[in-house]
């Protein structure tokens, strides 16, 4: 199989200007016989299914939470990027695209990323004329500040809140369509497969998770726009619903699974305090625009971080990353954590966490700007952890966070199967090895309001003679019956151990062998770990209840079958790449110094894999990365 | 520490509820209360017992999809914070906790803690939006909002539609919901056009839901998870005589 990324011919900058030229239209006319499936409604999901509804598609959309408002969207905190250029301090669409592109490692498409850094004006402007509350510059205009990765100041935010109001804003404008009877909503409805008829997406079977109903749903094209599935790790800051069934299952069903081992460990989140616990919890990034980091200088450290005199302190990301300092990216800093957690200098009653200070901030701007800067994420802290930053520093630990592979999309945003679009999280377009901070909100946003209303319309003017798809054709009774068969084989299962019992070890492993870092040896023991514990659920899982009504241990149980198979691809894929890139470290490829090393020669191509069934091993699928505009470089930020 | 729950089990709308009596022993006060619960769930899993269906999602106390009545209080005992970022550290060792869902006609319960928060959508949906089509929008700055309105306005925008403010209200009025939205909408420019014409779908669909009255006691407030003040509903109360006096023939 040779995989086509569709990218336009002509010079980076006019690539996309290009396709919009000769994207082929839908008469308006005609658009009411076109149906649109939606799963998800974060802000790829809402957006995208907002712009269709009002070009006057039938749009359905799908969300397993009770109100679309609810996607994890919501939680992002610290801002999203554009290359406004408002402070005047040297941004633009090709210095945003350069970053963005170094920042993940030089493992993404050029001309994926540099639409993304294109598309990010207009979001500004869609977001502030939906009412999105971005902060403000006491005259009234837009204020930014900077992330992670990058010397300017690019990041638009509305408080430590930014993901919550982009996503009502989001969702208001799915919300006005639903009004509109444009988009109808079903909501509480966990997509469990994806139907195919004649080698096309053709709808999706779903579970109606409030009566257990099973349910057809047909349309001319199906969207993906689940996000990401970084809880595989158990402990992660996504929320406890986040998965990667749908997009499992659509891989499952032919779609090609991109980059599966680039999940992205944040470095500012709650350190972990005991084994009952559920989830970690993020701290913006934006905290290190103020914020210290430090660790003590000596082993075994018992004082108190207060009680610590300043030499006897180790600001070891300023120490070894002076032009960057705080504000190095996140796999770098991340990792930097972890070699000074493992290496016995970790601070907190479990050793596992470093210091974030905001002593110096406070002492030089005063209590109240920084309360007034980040004063939502302080009392978050208070209210977590019991204690108050503003009289001692923060602890924090890295944690699992972004997933930055998914479903292999060309530059349409569509997957290998036509008709199956993939966007935000759910696919691994824009962000290669490693996600800048800031640009999660941006890419899914971009993917929904402005880049997918083009490709989808370019894929269903040639639809237009279809005519309307059956649910009673016999794919969609064959999904529905795997579908049924795979719930009653998990409920009758009747075992001893819990769905979280499993999902926790299952999460334990790839924490050890798959996450921050990883080597052969591990990555080998982990796959045949994940087989025999996949083997030991299969025999051994307790799933009370029935699968005619209401049943969260059954939503779980489906989810974490899909997270065996997943995280045995991630192993194989990080096995596969002899070279460190990004959230990728293979400890065998290091430089002296301990930073990644990078193989341009053997490995500048992203993976894509094929399923070819349940006991064989994944066909690896090459796309070829071509720097036409960037050479890449070594990634320093010393 | 060790804790008594009397936990509302209801199996579906139709059923009668009521409630049941568990116990947990040695649980760490570091805790938060939905990890309790996914303590006694684990429990009562493992010993042949159906567990207790509750909503909840981000758990860091952004998302809006928790929320029970706790002791008689909607998200427990702590200010301003929902039930996911409420810690056992809250409670005493040995106390006795009652655990109920969100109570309101609108809210109608689908099973033990779990409630239909539909209505909440069906508001915003009836006029919660500025009514811009994607893709064209002016450049953002062509629009220029001061820092205190933006701020003003980010304050009633925090709403995180959990429905506390609903469920603690002797009416069971969603005025505080609604009318954070109104006000956010109708502070900034952007919102302004089509102030009149949201308020009055809003309020009138907020009716049509079987929301109550807002008769001003306040509690609304008292335990919203976010602070968002009361008044708001001042604000709407305003843009809505506003509105019916302004009201084009």
């Amino acid at each position: 199989m040779i995989l086509d990324s569709k990218i336009p011919n002509g010079p980076l900058e006019e690539k996309w200007t290009n396709y919009k030229k000769t994207a082929k239209l839908v008469n308006p006319a005609n658009r009411k016989k076109l149906d649109v499936i939606v799963v998800g409604t974060g802000l790829a999901g809402s957006s995208i299914a907002a712009s269709l509804g009002e070009m006057g598609y039938n749009v359905k959309s799908f969300c397993f939470q009770d109100s679309p408002r609810r996607a994890h969207s919501v939680a992002a905190q610290g801002g999203v990027n554009a290359a406004k250029n408002y402070k005047n301090d040297g941004d633009s669409v090709y210095r945003m695209f350069a970053d963005t592109l170094k920042g993940g490692d030089f493992r993404a498409r050029e001309s994926n990323v540099y639409r993304m850094a294109e598309c990010s004006l207009n979001l500004i402007d869609q977001a502030v004329a939906q009412g999105v509350p971005f902060g403000r510059e006491y005259g009234g205009y837009l204020n930014n500040r900077s992330f992670g990765g990058v010397q300017v100041s690019r990041t638009f935010y509305a408080r430590g809140q930014t993901g919550q109001q982009l996503l009502l804003g989001a969702y208001q404008a799915l919300m006005r369509q639903v009004g509109k009877k444009t988009v109808e909503l079903f909501s509480r409805h966990e997509m469990l497969d994806l139907v195919m008829i004649d080698g096309k997406a053709r709808g999706i079977i779903v579970r109606n998770l409030d009566t257990g109903e099973i349910e057809r749903h047909s349309a001319h094209a199906v969207v993906l726009a689940t996000g990401g599935y970084g809880k595989i790790y158990y402990l992660s800051t996504l929320a406890m619903g986040c998965n990667g069934s749908a997009i499992w299952r659509a891989h499952k069903k032919g779609a090609l699974m991109a980059s599966p081992s680039w999940i992205q460990v944040h470095p500012t989140s709650l350190p972990q305090s005991g084994d009952y616990q559920s989830k970690l919890t993020l701290m913006s990034e934006s905290l290190r625009n103020d914020g210290r980091i430090w660790v003590p200088s000596k082993n075994n450290e018992t004082r108190k971080g207060n009680d610590i005199p300043e030499e006897e302190r180790d600001y070891y990301l300023e120490r070894r990353y002076p032009a960057f300092g705080n504000l190095a990216p996140r796999d770098i800093s991340s990792r930097a954590a972890k070699e000074r957690i493992d290496a016995g200098f970790g601070i907190g009653p479990l050793k596992n966490a470093v210091y974030l200070d905001f002593s110096k901030a406070i002492r030089e701007q005063g209590k109240e700007k920084i309360q007034e800067k980040y004063g939502n994420l302080f009392d978050m802290y208070l209210k977590i952890t019991g204690y108050d930053a503003y009289q001692e520093p923060m602890m924090i630990s890295p944690s699992a966070h972004f997933s930055m592979g998914g479903l292999w999309v060309d530059y349409e945003l569509m997957t290998t199967v036509p008709g199956l679009f993939a966007l935000g999280e759910a696919n691994f377009a824009d962000h290669g090895a490693n996600r800048l901070g800031a640009n999660s909100l941006l890419q899914a946003s971009v993917d929904g309001y402005f880049i997918a209303p083009y490709t989808i319309a370019n894929y269903l003017s040639n639809e237009i003679h279809t005519g309307k798809i059956s649910t009673e054709d016999p794919a969609f009774e064959k999904a529905e019956n795997a579908v049924k068969k795979q719930i009653e084989e998990l409920i009758n299962i009747k075992g001893t151990k819990t769905v979280d019992h499993f999902h926790k070890t299952l999460g334990k492993l790839l924490y050890d062998y798959c996450g921050l870092a990883r080597n052969e040896e591990g990555l080998k023991y982990a796959i045949e770990e994940i087989k025999k514990l996949k083997q030991e659920f299969y025999r051994d899982v307790r799933v009370s209840g029935h699968g005619n009504n209401m049943n969260t241990e059954l939503e779980k149980a489906g989810r974490v079958a899909d997270y065996f198979e997943i995280g045995e691809l991630m192993c194989y894929d990080a096995l596969t790449r002899n070279e460190s890139c990004g959230a990728h470290f293979r400890e065998e490829y290091q430089t002296p110094d301990g930073e990644a090393l990078r193989n341009d020669a053997e490995y500048q191509f992203i993976s894509a894999w094929a399923w070819t069934g349940e006991h064989t091993e994944p066909e690896l699928i090459k796309e070829p990365l071509v720097f036409e505009e960037i050479q890449p470089t070594v990634r320093s930020y010393k | 520490m060790d804790l008594h729950l009397k936990i509302w089990r209801q199996k579906d709308q139709k059923s009668e509820g009521k409630l049941e009596n568990y116990d947990l022993k040695d649980l760490n006060p570091h805790m938060s209360f939905l990890e309790m619960l996914d303590t006694l769930n684990e429990k009562l899993i493992t010993e042949g017992d159906e567990p207790v269906e509750f909503d909840h999602d981000c758990r860091e106390g952004i998302c809006g999809q928790c929320g029970m009545m706790i002791n008689g209080l909607a998200h427990g005992p702590l200010k301003n914070t929902t039930t996911c970022q409420l810690h056992l550290r809250s409670f005493k060792d040995g106390e006795t906790i009652v655990i109920e869902p969100f109570r309101a006609e609108a809210f109608p319960v689908k099973r033990d803690l779990k409630v239909d928060r539909s209505a909440f959508d069906r508001i915003i949906s009836s006029g919660g939006f500025v009514s811009i089509n994607t893709g064209q929008a002016p450049d953002a700055t062509a629009i220029a909002v001061t820092h205190q309105l933006a701020e003003e306005a980010f304050d009633s925008a925090a709403c995180i539609g959990c429905g506390a403010c609903v469920a603690t209200c002797k009416n069971a009025s969603a005025a505080l919901f609604t009318s954070a939205k109104v006000t956010h909408m109708a502070l900034l420019p952007q919102g302004k056009e089509e102030r009149s014409e949201r308020v009055i779908k809003m309020v009138k669909q907020m009716d049509n839901e079987l929301f109550g009255h807002c008769s001003n006691t306040e509690a609304c407030e008292i335990e919203c998870p976010q602070g968002i003040s009361v008044l708001n509903i001042a604000r709407m109360n305003y843009e809505y005589s506003r509105a019916l006096f302004f009201k084009r023939k």
